[in-house]
């Protein structure tokens, strides 16, 4: 008893020393954590939408029939699929593999960046407004509210990418580097149920 | 790194000297988790004496049944402001202070795991702070809608300015909410990755766990609080109809957004506390906890029962039948694991050797009030009384029970045990003891008269009520009075102890817990060598001296 005891106080103590220097798993765990926070605000408004359109009477506004699926469809793939591009480019950087990380990484943001811009022009080509009725609202709220995470994740790129020109504090495991894959693709996730929501259950 | 076992460490055996008592790094930004500790809990004891001119003036008020001191709008506003600043000025941010000093001490840690973002939280509070009471110098003053704001009454703009009273409600709780999910991220990785060596889970102090089981529910809940808010301000500001009814929306879903977070935010409020009770009974019954283990899962069950529940603040608002009856039965299920814990305490204090100085006196207090606010409680759950009830002053008794009884007196409790720890002095005795009594008499006072009030139906948010109700209201005024000249013994005395009162040593109490190990107040990184933890917590026996009870105390050499 007093023996197992004694090695088992040893063994934790050599792991928990590790803890104390090991900042950059502490801003990974906590980071995790702040997403699952996150998700909770998107949960929230997918539970509104849900509740309010099975409860609306006029949900739709008037003159408006649907939305058109087909563009949204093709930026949902360039989207998801930007996923596996981000997931190639970080594991260049495990190979130090430093032009492949920013070839890979840089295609990232383009696939990014072609989302937000096809987003800006169906919110042009749009009937309705914020303001038109509970769906008006609700639509540009839900899809305002991702595309503002899309362009943080595509500012968070480009600092990571400007970051790798500097001399030194560039090594495979960065912290930033992850995290911000990290946040792409629970951005992609959160985008494929708004999909499912918004303009497959219409 | 070397580690000492902390059984070599003892109050004659002080490791290195305690920090300066310099008062001006309470203003600087400070990334030290003690620093921030106390100014959150100096700054919301400022929102306290703010919040608690409001209710000074609205019980002024109430003294006579006509409205006669001010009129109604402004007695609106009152009680919107004093219902917010008590709770998001005040009891959020004190006991986020107290975890801020307390759990890095009590894990073993050197800090909290992101000391910038700790500081960065604690400022936003004070930002809080003037978003709200600017709101007296908009157009149409501060909001009138209570603190929770519902619709249709939060969306009316009478005076159609884009900055309002209400707009300004929003974006202070909005930004209240984003401190507390930074201050959550960080006590819950803090928690979860920061503990010394050999300190277990089971090894943990209960107030740590309470801690994590509070933050966890900031975590899940304030989003949803926030989601809310975000749709709320677009209502007003833009005219949206997500919750206006004259234009489709459903101002019922708001509700739903509100006291899903707001329902178990009455934990994140009282599960610290528990843990405050955890910490000072067994000291001051020479006790250890009973039942530690049953104790700490059951704040963690709280956390998951609580989440369930929130449709018992609806039961009046178009609820269906099934609804109110399965959120009746799990309503009342929170209060197995809430009662486990009083039965922990009780069963702790008995047959031990009290001692009554000022915090076990606090703590006392706060659990009889705590125990009578759960009996309320399980009345409001069921739902014929709650109908019955519901917008009554025995709405207003319940939860001023628990959040004046259980609350400011656990908080008491907590400040008096550890002041010493956290100023280096101690303090006036005979001083707590007028405080606490002025406190307990005041607080019934003013709290028990509510209850018959609302029996009789007077209805609660009123400034003017029929001379039926006079008796009561002219004792529970007598008793605010009185637990508005409470604080002022506690001022002085706490502020004269820490500029002059006796030097204290580093464990007061003889108490057992890795953060009376150190100096009081402790240095800058609190452990000059990480200390190994052997034992569970609370080893107190009935006439020991303590370090013989950190059994088995040569385990780790
Ligand atoms: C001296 C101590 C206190 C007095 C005399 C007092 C008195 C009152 C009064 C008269 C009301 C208005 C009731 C109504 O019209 O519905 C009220 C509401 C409220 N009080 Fe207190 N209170 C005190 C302390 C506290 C504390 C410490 C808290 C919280 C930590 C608190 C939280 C609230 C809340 C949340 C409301 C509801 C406000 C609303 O309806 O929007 N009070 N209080
Ligand atoms: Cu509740």
């Amino acid at each position: 008893m007093e023996s197992s005891l004694e090695t088992q106080t040893v063994s934790v103590a050599s792991h928990a020393v590790e803890h104390e220097h090991d900042e950059a798993g502490n801003s990974k765990f906590g980071f995790i954590v702040f997403l699952l926070s996150e998700s909770v605000v998107f949960l929230s408004f997918f539970g509104g939408y849900i509740i309010l359109k099975t409860t609306t009477a006029d949900w739709l506004p008037p003159g408006v029939t649907g939305l058109d699926t087909q563009e949204p469809l093709i930026n949902t793939i360039v989207l998801v699929s930007s996923s596996f591009v981000i997931y190639v480019a970080e594991r260049f950087l495990h190979k130090e593999n430093l032009w492949g990380f920013r070839a890979f990484w840089l295609v990232t943001m383009a696939m990014g960046t072609f989302f937000l811009v096809g987003q800006a022009r169906e919110w042009a080509g749009l009937p309705f407004g914020f303001t038109s009725g509970v769906f008006g609202g609700l639509f540009y709220l839900l899809t305002g509210f991702h595309g503002l995470h899309v362009a943080t994740g595509i500012l968070l790129q480009t600092i990571m990418l400007g970051r790798s020109f500097l001399p030194g504090n560039y090594d495979k495991g960065s912290f930033g580097v992850e995290a911000t894959s990290l946040f792409w693709h629970f951005v992609d996730v959160i985008w494929i149920i708004l999909f499912v929501l918004i303009y497959l259950w219409q | 790194m070397t580690n000492v076992p902390v059984e070599t460490l003892n109050e004659t055996q002080q490791p290195v000297p305690g920090a300066p008592n310099n008062w001006r790094r309470f203003f600087s930004f400070s990334t030290d988790h003690k620093v921030i500790g106390i100014q959150y809990i100096v700054t919301s004891f400022f929102f306290f004496l703010v919040g608690g001119l409001f209710a000074m003036i609205m019980r002024g008020e109430l003294i006579t049944p006509e409205a006669d001191l001010i009129d109604r709008t402004v007695y609106n506003a009152l009680f919107t402001m004093h219902g917010t600043v008590m709770l998001f000025l005040w009891t959020f941010p004190v006991l986020v202070g107290l975890a801020n000093y307390l759990v890095p001490l009590m894990i073993g840690a050197r800090d909290m795991a992101f000391p910038r973002l700790n500081a960065a939280a604690f400022w936003m509070v004070p930002v809080v702070g003037i978003l709200l009471m600017s709101s007296f110098l908009v157009p149409g003053g501060p909001s009138q809608s209570g603190w929770w704001a519902y619709p249709p009454n939060s969306i009316q703009n009478p005076t159609g300015n884009l900055i309002n009273g209400q707009v300004l409600w929003l974006l202070a709780v909005a930004l209240s909410g984003v401190s507390s999910i930074m201050g959550a991220v960080n006590f819950v990785t803090t928690i979860a990755r920061m503990r010394a060596p050999g300190m277990t889970l089971f090894r943990m102090p209960a107030f740590v766990w309470a801690v994590l089981s509070a933050q966890l529910i900031q975590l899940y809940g304030l989003p949803a609080l926030t989601a809310g808010a975000v749709m709320l301000l677009f209502d007003i500001t833009v005219g949206t109809s997500f919750f206006n009814p004259e234009t489709g929306g459903n101002p019922v879903l708001y509700q739903h957004f509100f006291w899903f977070y707001s329902h178990p935010a009455v934990y994140v409020i009282i599960l610290p506390v528990f843990g405050i009770f955890s910490e000072v009974f067994p000291t001051f019954a020479r006790k250890p906890l009973f039942g530690y283990r049953v104790v700490a899962v059951s704040s963690i069950l709280i956390t998951f029962v609580s989440s369930l529940v929130w449709v018992h603040h609806m039961f009046a608002s178009y609820t269906p039948g099934w609804m109110r009856i399965l959120f009746m039965v799990t309503s009342m299920c929170v209060a197995v694991p809430t009662g486990v814990k009083v039965f922990a305490w009780v069963a702790t204090i008995w047959g031990g050797k009290l001692r009554l100085d000022t915090p076990m006196l606090f703590a006392l207090g706060g659990l009889v009030m705590f125990v009578f606010s759960g009996i309320t409680g399980i009345m409001l759950a069921s739902v014929p009384v709650d109908i019955h009830v519901n917008n009554t002053y025995f709405v207003v008794g319940h939860f001023h029970y628990v959040i004046y009884g259980a609350t400011v007196l656990g908080v008491y409790a907590a400040i008096y045990y550890w002041f010493p720890k956290m100023t280096g002095k101690m303090y006036y005795e005979g001083l707590g003891k007028l405080h606490f009594w002025l406190t307990f008499i005041g607080a019934n006072l003013n709290f028990f008269p509510m209850h018959p009030l609302g029996l009789q139906g007077m209805p609660r948010r009123v400034a003017s009520y029929d001379p039926e109700f006079a008796f009561w209201n002219v004792l529970a005024s007598l008793g605010a009075f009185l637990l508005g000249m409470s604080t002022l013994p506690f001022i002085l005395n706490m502020v004269s102890s820490w500029i002059q009162g006796k030097p204290a040593p580093a464990n007061p109490w003889r108490a057992i817990g890795l953060e009376w190990l150190v100096a009081s107040p402790p240095p800058v990184e609190n452990f000059e060598e990480l200390p190994i933890v052997t034992a569970p917590p609370y080893g107190y026996g009935s006439n020991e001296p303590l370090t013989e009870n950190l059994s088995p105390s040569n385990a780790a050499n």
